[in-house]
């Protein structure tokens, strides 16, 4: 029995050694990674965090900024060089959500991380190569806006309930229906929209169109009237107000007699379901990653606080209970941290991990949900202050336990998965 | 060779975490056999008279007491992923005592001796031990010091080549069985922490009395002692370590227990949920089966994901730890977490056993009394909060 002898050597407890690591998930984060994450966070010192407030009261976050990202290369972490993209992995893009989520708006990460999570990925991996030539290198420039459509006022988690349909008519299709909580639906200048293509719908009656729209007018990218207004294709969209992510653009979408053409159709005719399925994991193990660079910023913004912030004589961080509720809230986040990598890690290897992402989902949101309030709470007064940012981050994660499938849907997925 | 829990169906080469090799999950296969056929059988039995002694003799011969010990001492040279192997496949025998009598062993009052101890020490005690033929035992609890180590009163006394020991020890695993205790004492009253040491002592030196057997809420396998040292003389040349460095010594040496217990409670957790699984398929109420209410089924989602979070805490905290990084934090926080979420694992699967979970007959009764102590032993919850929050600067 000779079970690891190979690493007999490092094994043990050497009390001598103090936190020698350069990374302590080193298997994982190469310091090419690192390096990247100090970019990113640095552009968003300066060039995104000065202006956060003011996209927050705007409710939107500027189109010049998506540009700017796709300039510096951001939007395309994970695609393939042919595509403009900068051929790296998944990991790579997590170290952006991460960077984004730091930032302090959900709102702003989504502006920025939708088009290339979600609304990109079907094109990439389900489009002919002349669909993937025409749709993918734009978003990835930052030039192009994209959304991905599938919920509708009528049916969130319960994809199979989609009514949106398209009648098939000579050259393509007419769409017809509503979409609701798009996220940059306003403005998308590419929809990737999940229809009804058969009378029943339902599991193998849903297909996906791309629905390009008529070139945004000069110097008109910002302006939410003119973007939600029908632009000459049988679209309207409005803003929706929200109890956080004021600085992204949720929509809800009209179609009326939109005309889509034939080859706009993704993947297979009554194929859509699987093209739904396919990008879940990343787009939840996405919001895991956010969540948890999320927990890091608001604890760390909350430990300052709590140092200089005195009461009854003393700081407030030198009082048990504050120790004790910073100790409860990163031993939750380092839980979060540990489940969240060692799942992008089985993605990244391509194990299937079904389960695990919907753990991961179902317990970092939550948790970030709890963190979010904790800080707020420790923060007193000030918490409920929009200055500090904690009530922001608060109203932010509440989203998480219900965007990308509810904490509900997980637990119904992970109980299946076990076999109850 | 494939895992067959139910909680973590892929355990292909990349599905494993990086601590684990091919050979590792060959020695978890040997281990599991071993476990389910010469321990698990007599788990309600030794609930009553506590596990035999041959455990550890028979653990002795099949490598299984020096895992992760060198072979120069007749141990299997094996990683830190090789004792984290051992703690998991122990909870298949569904008794916490036993888990617990073998782990003082092996992760508690061995690694001190495989560190510190010099090689007379070690050709003495560990390589008996590594056999199984010496059973260890670690004092270092007091009737008035707990998590407050430095709170120790037992004093030893130099007087020409020997130790005087004085003072007593509470809730000592094994305290009735073992041949030798790696006792913590005070040698220097005025020193503060640099004031304790740390002493091997032969449990049938004279002044060595065993007190009652502690009866306990639960780990009724394991043997637990109040043991009083009266004069005990201890050769000098028994001191291990150095004189005065004894409580980093300890510190350091709950590091690798807490580690180790956080394996443990994630395992036990693990195999509560497997039986109450089975359980809710088998079990019919208002016409169908009760795993097939969307209630419990919802109770089976949250537990699993604790329990792969508390998991995969503790190995990325035991890679840390393989690196040769010396993770307290971490190590802290895997304990707290996996303690707590091992309590509620247990709590709600005697809820959904129903009746029949407060029947001793199914088992889970017992778990639910031996997990409680997790939140206790080695570090109580409030010392890790305390060890954390500190570690924050606050």
């Amino acid at each position: 029995m000779t079970a690891g002898t190979s690493t007999a050597a490092s094994g043990g407890l050497d009390r001598t050694a103090q936190a020698g690591l350069d990374h302590a998930w080193g298997y994982l984060f190469t310091a090419e990674h690192e390096e990247l994450r100090q970019t990113i966070r640095r552009w968003v010192d300066a060039e995104v965090r000065p202006h956060l407030m003011a996209w927050e009261d705007a409710g939107w976050t500027p189109a010049s900024i998506l540009r700017r990202a796709g300039e510096l290369g951001f939007l395309g972490l994970a695609y393939p060089t042919e595509f403009g993209g900068q051929g790296g992995t998944a990991i790579h893009e997590a170290v952006l959500q991460q960077e984004l989520a730091r930032s302090g708006s959900a709102g702003f990460a989504a502006a920025i991380g939708a088009p290339m999570t979600i609304a990109t990925p079907p094109i990439l991996k389900f489009g002919t190569p002349e669909q993937q030539e025409r749709w993918v290198p734009p978003v990835l420039r930052g030039e192009r806006f994209a959304a991905l459509a599938i919920t509708e006022p009528g049916t969130g988690s319960d994809v199979a309930g989609i009514q949106t349909t398209a009648t098939k008519v000579d050259g393509g299709f007419v769409v017809n229906g509503e979409k609701c909580f798009i996220t940059g639906g306003l403005r998308a200048q590419q929809l990737v929209v999940a229809v009804k293509t058969t009378a029943g719908g339902g599991h193998g009656g849903i297909s996906f169109l791309v629905v390009e729209r008529p070139p945004i007018a000069e110097g008109r990218e910002d302006d939410i009237a003119y973007l939600g207004g029908d632009r000459g294709d049988g679209i309207t969209s409005s803003l929706l107000e929200k109890l956080g992510w004021h600085a992204s653009d949720t929509a809800l979408m009209a179609f009326q007699d939109v005309f889509v053409p034939e080859d706009h159709l993704l993947g297979e005719l009554h194929g859509g379901f699987k093209l739904i399925m396919a990008n879940f994991a990343w787009e939840r193990l996405s919001m895991a990653l956010g969540a948890v660079a999320g927990m890091d910023a608001v604890l760390e913004r909350t430990e300052a606080f709590v140092q200089q912030r005195e009461a009854f004589g003393r700081p407030i961080a030198t009082f048990q209970g504050t120790r004790w509720a910073i100790a409860e809230m990163r031993t939750k986040a380092e839980a979060c941290r540990a489940l969240t990598f060692e799942t992008l890690r089985k993605h990244v290897a391509g194990v299937p991990a079904l389960q695990e992402v919907a753990m991961t989902k179902l317990l970092t949101q939550r948790a970030m949900v709890e963190i979010a309030d904790g800080c707020l709470q420790l923060h007193g007064g000030a918490g409920y202050m929009k200055e500090y940012e904690v009530e922001r981050a608060l109203r932010d994660a509440r989203l998480g336990p219900i965007g990308g499938g509810t904490d509900e849907i997980m637990k119904d997925v992970i109980g299946r998965l076990m076999g109850v | 060779m494939a895992s067959d829990s139910v909680l973590k169906p892929d355990h292909t080469a990349t599905g494993r975490h990086p601590i684990f090799t091919d050979e590792h999950e060959e020695l978890r296969a040997s281990i599991r056999q071993f476990v389910e056929k010469e321990l698990a059988p007599h788990a309600e039995e030794w609930e009553e008279t506590t596990f035999p002694d041959s455990v550890f003799t028979r653990m002795g011969e099949l490598g299984y007491l020096g895992l992760h010990y060198p072979e120069e001492y007749g141990g299997q040279g094996g990683d830190y992923a090789t004792q984290i192997v051992l703690a998991e496949e122990m909870s298949r025998s569904h008794s916490g005592g036993l888990v617990m009598g073998v782990a003082v062993h092996t992760d508690m009052a061995n690694p001190v001796l495989k560190l510190l101890g010099t090689e007379e020490q070690k050709q003495q005690y560990l390589v008996p031990a590594l056999k199984g033929e010496k059973i260890a035992c670690l004092g270092i609890t007091e009737p008035g010091a707990g998590s407050d180590v430095a709170g120790i009163q037992t004093t030893a006394v130099k007087d020409g080549d020997e130790w005087v020991v004085n003072g007593s020890k509470l809730y000592i695993t094994n305290g009735h069985r073992a041949d030798y205790i790696v006792l913590v004492v005070k040698t220097d009253p005025d020193a503060g922490y640099g004031g304790f040491s740390l002493l091997l002592v032969d449990m049938d030196a004279p002044g060595v009395v065993r007190e009652k057997r502690l009866e306990k809420l639960g780990m009724h396998a394991s043997d637990t002692a109040l043991l009083a040292f009266q004069d005990v003389r201890v050769p000098a040349e028994n001191l291990l370590g150095e004189e005065g460095k004894g409580f980093y010594h300890i510190m350091w040496e709950l590091q690798g227990e807490r580690l180790i217990a956080a394996a443990g409670a994630v395992a036990a957790a693990e195999r509560l949920v497997e039986r109450t699984l089975e359980f809710a398929r088998d079990r019919q109420a208002f016409g169908r089966s009760i795993g097939k209410f969307q209630g419990i089924r919802w109770k089976f989602a949250e537990m699993a994901t604790k329990i792969e979070a508390g998991k995969q805490m503790t190995y990325n905290t035991a890679w840390r730890v393989m690196q040769g990084d010396y993770p307290v934090r971490e190590i802290s926080m895997a304990k707290l977490y996996t303690s707590r979420m091992a309590c509620e694992v247990a709590d709600e699967c005697l809820q959904i056993h129903g009746g029949a979970g407060y029947m001793k007959e199914y088992g889970i009764e017992r778990a639910w009394r031996d997990l409680r102590l997790n939140r206790i032993g080695a570090g109580t919850d409030e010392t890790l909060l305390e060890v954390i929050g500190r570690s924050y600067g606050l």
